[in-house]
């Protein structure tokens, strides 16, 4: 049984075909590019998968099981989790409480417990304190951890954003432009990071990005979208040389 | 119920609803710009009918001095309501520029815009009782009243008048804000507040621009309301003010039409509420429609849902 | 020794909040107080009620409730109706159904069901912000104050329009078996009660999903937080305190009418969440004491009391817009505060 697997996903907005036919599996483990020219459909597809948008034909299964019309919460609790393309960090709360939040798909105590501060409240809340702060180790913002988000420079909030879906620990991480805005340096270190964590975390990781610098480097397969079809599919060095993906990026040579 | 006695009703559910839909373009207008449910608005309304009362009653020659010559009936009222449309105006662009406009600079949480003008309507309402004292006034008899009777339906003029006047704003405005570079600027501003200063629009401008709209449409109600129920007192603005609102939003909050369809449906549900119902229950049930409204079309009639980018 | 002063520190704000009840039940009790004073208190202490949970919904959750004082008045009705008929003979339901003398230990557990029913009312409220949320959502929590206002209006049983009254007989009841300030106590008990709930709330990972709400709705929802049912506990939870509060304040005044459950009230709720500034809860209390003893001292300007206070809070808007507070806590614009008190974490960060 397959990880993770999309089916003939398709979806509408209004009379505008958005994705079609969109299909893909991982078996665990893999390292998978998704790119197209802007307005491709890239981030619907993510948006399908984590239920912010429910599909109009096709399904989408994790661990076979179907995702069906689930909210966005139950998706994350069934193990995908995701960056943003541009920053969602919650400004005015702390790194720490940033990554405590997210720990609400798997509470462990209930309205009750909180109002009456039972053991079990306290035992639970202990273990999330714990677990975001070693998360916040891992990535390096230990000693950002009280302060406001908002307050953090633009490289460190990306890191925010992955220590974030890192606490839900996740099948399937979804990268959404990851190095989106980095410079060159900064860049090189994304590379490096996203390779860590997929090791230490034993993920599997599939990423939108614009960056080929990026995207060549990292991935073992890549997609290709383009007016939300599949162009394209195969690993870097066969997409490189695609004819199909050149013109999507680049436009037909006339005459 | 009788077809005549329908056909009353009617008639007065129109004018009800001209009197919400005239004050809830004002809310509609300053939202659709600012994103500010501008709470005092149903305040200028009274405000509004405040200076009308003055301007006419001075023009009719009611207080002591006379004026050199005797003006035409028509010319008065003419003259009241081009004065109490510019003065109230005036009104409206001044909270704007002392009270708004100093926070929106700041670019501070528009929920502090919101208790400001909550504020302000306070302000309007307690500041009148303080000034003119706890007495009603009596609105002069700007138009005089004629009354119809055709197959057995009575009606008065007024009510034909303020029924023509708001259909006569809704078109005007309605030209205003889809056939005019104001206009267009308007409704740009509403779609992307970040991109149209960039573009070269000035901002401050078009709002104040709004304002004088907004505000001279609830001057025109205030006269109106005051012709056809001519007792004034401080408080005649708020609870007008809070259903004209509720009407623009049910309309689809920001839409001109939305806010001529939401007056007349609060108008007609209030009315018709009425006759089948002890008329306490009127604001229960033309509330609870309201909300029933709102439930099962969360934008509003003519509102369409923004979506947001994930 | 460091531990004992650290342990004592954690306990220093409980041991002031007793010692403040003691003193305030202990003058009022031995008459120190005037009626008049006693009766400021229990407003404030009712106040503080209304404006930390409407902080709850507005400042923490920053959706924009404007018809808190209808969740006041389902609170009021439902507790009061319930008193009255246990209590008192002779009421529109006949005869006590239970010695009058019993009140004093059940009158906690009604105020509660009352606090109950006006949660389920926050339904009402909650159920719409599923899908719409900042102005239209404020205007649903409007319509809700209208139609509740109305509806009790519109019930002729329980007085309609005129009002609903027996309550003060049913605090007599309570005076007979002992002689207390039995209001006082309640209401400040009640007070305590509340802060704690909420400060236990916001500051768990539970109550900071719907901070997560208020900075971004979408992002919450994608990373894990049940935003429904989030909403649904905030509403809840905010409408039933209100509810709370205004079984005491039935009681306190003796009688209460639909009237005194308008926009105005609701108005008053909004200014003192807006004036302490929003999520903070310390922000709250203050600005619901000083609110209130603002309003008793402009009292003899009458009518332009409600001039002046719409002004001076213009003023405030222009000049300190986040409000007395902001988003911070006393103990963040006073540290010497900290000091003193301490919090919880620092405690547990100590050893």
């Amino acid at each position: 049984m397959p990880l993770f697997e999309v089916r003939a996903l398709t979806h509408f907005f209004g009379g505008l075909r958005a994705v079609s036919d969109f299909n893909l599996t991982f078996d665990g483990g893999e390292l998978t590019g998704l790119i197209g020219p802007n307005g491709a459909g890239k981030t619907t597809v993510f948006n399908l998968v984590c239920g912010v948008y429910h599909p109009t034909h096709g399904e989408v299964r994790i661990d076979g099981r179907s995702l069906g019309r689930l909210y966005p919460h139950q998706v994350t609790a069934m193990g995908i989790a995701r960056t943003f393309q541009n920053i969602r960090l919650w400004p005015e709360m702390t790194v720490l409480d940033n990554i405590r939040v997210c720990h609400n798909y798997k509470l462990g105590y209930g309205f009750l417990d909180t109002i009456f501060q039972t053991s079990r409240y306290h035992t639970a809340e202990k273990g999330i304190g714990r677990r975001a702060r070693e998360v916040l180790e891992i990535m390096g913002l230990r000693d950002h951890a009280e302060e406001l988000a908002k307050n953090l420079p633009y490289g460190l909030q990306r890191k925010v954003e992955i220590a974030r879906a890192l606490i839900l620990r996740p099948k399937l991480l979804l990268l959404d432009e990851p190095s989106a805005g980095m410079n060159l340096g900064e860049k090189e270190a994304l590379i490096g990071l996203i390779r860590w964590i997929r090791k230490e975390f034993n993920l599997t990781i599939w990423l939108i990005e614009h960056e080929m610098r990026v995207v060549m480097n990292l991935c073992e397969r890549i997609q290709v979208l383009d007016f939300g079809q599949t162009i394209a599919e195969g690993t870097p060095e066969e997409i490189q040389g695609n004819p199909r993906v050149v013109e999507a990026y680049l436009g037909k040579e006339v005459g | 119920m009788t077809l005549s006695i329908f056909i009353q009703n009617v008639m007065n559910a129109l004018q009800w609803g001209s009197f919400y839909a005239l004050i809830a373009l004002g809310y509609s207008m300053v939202y659709g710009v600012l994103l500010l449910i501008n709470f005092a608005h149903g305040d200028i309304f009274m405000v509004g009918a405040y200076i009308g009362f003055f301007i006419s009653t001075f023009l009719l020659g009611a207080y002591g001095f006379q004026l050199p010559w005797k003006l035409s009936g028509g010319l008065v009222i003419f003259l009241t309501f081009l004065l109490t449309m510019a003065l109230t105006a005036g009104v409206g662009v001044a909270i704007e520029r002392v009270a708004y406009r100093p926070l929106r600079r700041k670019g501070v949480s528009r929920l502090y815009l919101v208790i400001t003008a909550l504020m302000v309507g306070l302000l309007l309402e307690n500041g009148n009782l303080a000034l003119l004292g706890a007495s009603r006034r009596n609105f002069p008899e700007l138009i005089p009243k004629v009354l119809y009777s055709v197959g057995g339906v009575n009606f008065s003029n007024t009510k034909i008048i303020v029924i023509i006047v708001t259909l006569l704003v809704f078109v005007f405005l309605q030209t205003v804000v889809l056939k005019t570079k104001w206009g267009m600027a308007m409704r740009a501003i509403s779609y992307d507040r970040m991109a149209v200063p960039l573009m070269g629009v000035p901002v401050d401008t078009i709002i104040v621009m709004t304002f004088v709209l907004g505000s001279s449409m609830a001057a025109v109600a205030g006269i109106l309301f005051a012709v056809s129920y001519p007792v004034l007192e401080p408080y005649m603005g708020a609870l007008v003010g809070w259903k004209a609102f509720i009407a623009a939003v049910v309309g689809g909050i920001g839409e001109i039409r939305g806010a001529i369809a939401g007056g007349f449906i609060l108008g007609f549900t209030e009315i018709f509420v009425a006759t089948v119902f002890p008329s306490t229950f009127r604001d229960l049930i033309a509330f609870g429609v309201l909300l029933l409204i709102l439930t099962l079309r969360p934008n509003g009639i003519f509102g369409i849902a923004r979506r947001t980018k994930v | 020794m460091l531990v004992w002063f650290c342990r004592m520190k954690q306990y220093s704000l409980t041991l002031s909040a007793f010692l403040f009840f003691v003193l305030v039940v202990g003058l009022s009790w031995a008459g120190t107080l005037s009626s008049y004073i006693q009766l400021v208190l229990m407003f404030v202490g009712v106040n503080i009620m209304m404006s930390s949970s409407l902080n709850l919904v507005n400042g923490y959750m920053g959706e924009f409730s404007c018809g808190h004082a209808g969740f006041m008045a389902v609170g009021a009705y439902a507790a009061s109706l319930v008193t009255v008929w246990c209590f008192t003979a002779e009421s529109v339901f006949g005869p006590n159904l239970l010695p009058p003398a019993w009140a004093v230990v059940l009158f906690p557990f009604i105020l509660l069901f009352g606090g109950v029913i006006a949660a389920l009312a926050g339904l009402l409220v909650a159920i719409p912000s599923f899908r719409t949320r900042g102005d239209y959502l404020a205007i649903i929590t409007l319509a809700v104050n209208y139609i509740v206002k109305s509806a009790i209006e519109n019930i002729q049983p329980i007085g309609g329009a005129r009002g609903f009254m027996g309550m003060a007989r049913v605090v007599n009841g309570m005076k007979e078996v002992a002689d207390i300030p039995w209001m006082m106590i309640w209401t400040w008990a009640f007070v305590f009660l509340t802060v704690l709930l909420i400060k236990r709330f916001v500051s768990s990972t539970y109550g900071k999903g719907i901070i997560a709400i208020r900075e971004d709705e979408i992002a919450a929802e994608i990373m894990g937080v049940n935003t429904r049912r989030a909403k649904m506990v905030a509403f809840m939870l905010s409408s039933g305190l209100a509810g709370l509060a205004g079984g005491l304040f039935a009681h306190i005044l003796g009688y209460i009418n639909p009237g005194s459950f308008g926009i105005m009230k609701s108005t008053e709720a909004l200014v003192m969440v807006y004036l302490g500034g929003m999520g903070s809860l310390s922000g709250s209390v203050l600005s619901a004491v000083l609110f209130t003893l603002l309003l008793e001292i402009l009292r003899p300007l009458q009518l332009y009391k409600w001039v002046v206070v719409p002004f001076i809070l213009i003023l405030l808007m222009l000049f300190r817009t986040e409000g007395l507070l902001g988003h911070r806590e006393l103990t963040d614009v006073f540290p010497i505060l900290k000091r003193i008190f301490g919090s919880r974490e620092e405690v547990h960060a100590a050893f």
